[in-house]
């Protein structure tokens, strides 16, 4: 009778192990179902031409589906130092043109050099630094490499991790 | 095996197989709910009559909207509004119940806080009735997005967003759940799946579970009187129909709740057919654009309290970011009414008018919750922030202090 009771539980225990991880490699395999596809994480890389671009003036490309805010510092603005990437002579601020409240793209006010948000009633100075309302940190600095006077975003270049361990 | 005999007729036949008369009887004409209750016993019916209304209008609707995100806004707004027969009734059935469903829903919610009707063996209707609110939100937040509309690409945007906010894994999370960087594609079609099929499977499932549950501890009254249901049955069987305090939930209850019913199908065709706009942003009606963020971005009205709560902390305390702070008072008020039954300490069930102190905080409630709808639609300017933020610490501060005043109202004894 023992016999046949632990011989029960050891097909109880095998079934059950057998069927648990079955499980989790299911849900592993529904994870990553849900995850980016190739294609999508590929897409991740734009190249942008900086000659172009007027000193105050404010141009936004796409980057992974999000706006990139390329701006020519002039002589009125800020340096900051931590945040300026510099190409050839001039300051540029390049970031991503989210909220970092709630995501929402905050528009370019010439007139007192500041990003404000609609949304919320966040404001950034020129070089994307909060400086009133709910956005807990400044806008985001997306990752990019300086290439003579073009700039490949979506790249970790050494100009870019300097930015980021002064950050 | 059951032995079979030949069949007296089609029920007589069924009932053999499927022992529907057992079943009617169980379901239907001695399920027994008390006399002593109003109109606002009815908004369950009434829901289960709204559900119906958005299961068959999202049926057709289903044959000819298309998930994907250069084909979506046009399906909808030329295909379905123009070329398809009717198809503007069907959508506009869909928004304008999906609007009522939340306003039955916080009526029936109130009812039941009012009456007590969540404690003392009702808990698990509560807590099925919760969890139902809460898929009904993601039902209604995928459903909004599936026009791919400016506000349906932003909502879609902000509520994403939200998750962002979990320590550590939030970034990362809000692209697996995008499964893009941003809303795209890939967002639109899984969350179609969820709003078609996975959210209203669980949304029956659990109707399912919630009538259960409610068949055990039974239906409350007005007054909360514990009721001896096997003996007024009884008292109803013999015909003592005027003395006994119960009737069946088929054909008694079930044909006053067609009443109420009736009525607020006129209140909801009216809408349907001559009010449809409040349920269609125009902001809506302009093509998604993700370089574009629309001047104001508010939820539908159901949602605006919660926003509130959310946006109403717009200053830092300390170290704590203003955002954190909005995004844990977000979470306490959406968790905070799941875990009602036990924040009130009175074991008693009573109706609010005999219970003093909770009385005040149930009405007082009921305010900050509407004060807090109306300034969540309002932009975040002057003093709307102030009142915002008032009126969210208020909600917040009202359930601290719940126990606090159920537990005096116990000791004091009621009226």
């Amino acid at each position: 009778m023992a016999v046949k009771k632990s011989r029960r539980d050891f097909l109880g225990m095998a079934f059950g192990g057998f069927a648990a991880v079955g499980g989790v490699l299911t849900l592993g395999a529904m994870k990553q179902t849900w995850d980016p596809l190739p294609s999508v994480q590929a897409a991740g890389f734009v190249t942008v031409d900086l000659s172009p671009l007027q000193e105050g003036e404010l141009r936004t490309i796409t980057w992974r589906g999000k706006p990139i805010f390329l701006l020519k510092k002039t002589a009125e603005m800020k340096k900051n130092e931590n945040r300026d990437v510099v190409v050839g002579n001039a300051d540029y601020s390049v970031i991503i043109g989210l909220c970092t409240h709630l995501g929402c793209i905050p528009s370019w006010i010439p007139s007192t050099m500041q990003f404000k948000c609609a949304c919320h009633g966040g404001e950034f100075d020129a070089s994307g630094i909060n400086t009133f309302g709910p956005p807990p940190r400044p806008m985001d600095i997306p990752p990019f490499k300086i290439d003579g006077m073009t700039l490949v975003l979506g790249e970790e270049g050494s100009e870019y991790k300097k930015l980021v361990a002064k950050a | 095996m059951a032995h079979i005999r030949k069949a007296e007729g089609v029920i007589d036949w069924l009932d053999q197989r499927l022992a529907v008369k057992k079943l009617a009887k169980v379901m239907m004409t001695e399920y027994w709910i008390p006399k002593d209750i109003n109109f606002l016993w009815a908004m369950g019916v009434v829901l289960v009559v709204l559900l119906k209304i958005l299961i068959i209008s999202g049926i057709f609707l289903l044959m000819y909207y298309k998930p994907d995100v250069n084909l979506a806004f046009d399906s909808v707004n030329y295909t379905i509004m123009q070329e398809v027969e009717y198809g503007w009734l069907w959508r506009h059935l869909h928004g304008v119940a999906a609007s009522c469903i939340f306003l039955i829903i916080y009526i029936h919610m109130f009812t039941g806080i009012y009456y007590g009707s969540y404690k003392q063996g009702r808990e698990m209707i509560w807590l099925t009735g919760m969890a139902l609110f809460g898929i009904f939100s993601a039902e209604a937040f995928s459903g909004y997005m599936l026009p791919w509309g400016q506000m349906s690409y932003w909502a879609a945007q902000v509520i994403t967003n939200l998750f962002g906010g979990i320590p550590f894994i939030g970034s990362d999370l809000v692209v697996w759940i995008r499964g893009d960087f941003a809303v795209a594609d890939a967002t639109l079609t899984r969350f179609f799946m969820l709003h078609v099929l996975l959210l209203p499977l669980a949304i029956i499932t659990l109707v399912a579970v919630h009538f259960y549950a409610l068949r055990i501890p039974h239906v409350n009254n007005q007054e909360a009187e514990e009721l001896d249901f096997e003996a007024e049955a009884k008292k109803f069987q013999e015909g003592k129909k005027r003395e006994s305090k119960v009737v069946p939930f088929w054909p008694v209850f079930l044909s006053k709740d067609f009443f109420v019913v009736g009525v607020f199908m006129v209140l909801f065709f009216y809408l349907v057919f001559y009010h449809y706009d409040f349920a269609m942003d125009p902001i809506n009606f302009e093509p998604a654009n993700s370089m574009k963020t629309p001047a104001h971005i508010y939820p539908e009205w159901y949602f605006l309290w919660s926003y509130e709560v959310l946006r109403g902390f717009f200053f830092p305390v300390g170290p704590i970011a203003a955002m954190d702070i909005g995004l844990a008072a977000f979470g306490f008020a959406n968790v905070i009414f799941m875990i009602f039954p036990f924040l009130d300490r009175d074991p008693k069930v009573a109706p609010a008018h005999r219970r003093p102190r909770f009385k005040i905080w149930f009405w007082l409630l009921l305010i900050d919750m509407i004060i807090l709808t109306i300034f969540g639609k309002l932009p975040p300017l002057g003093i709307n922030t102030y009142i915002g933020f008032v009126a969210a610490i208020s909600f917040i501060l009202l359930f601290v202090a719940l126990p606090f005043i159920t537990k005096k109202d116990a000791l004091g004894g009621t009226k």
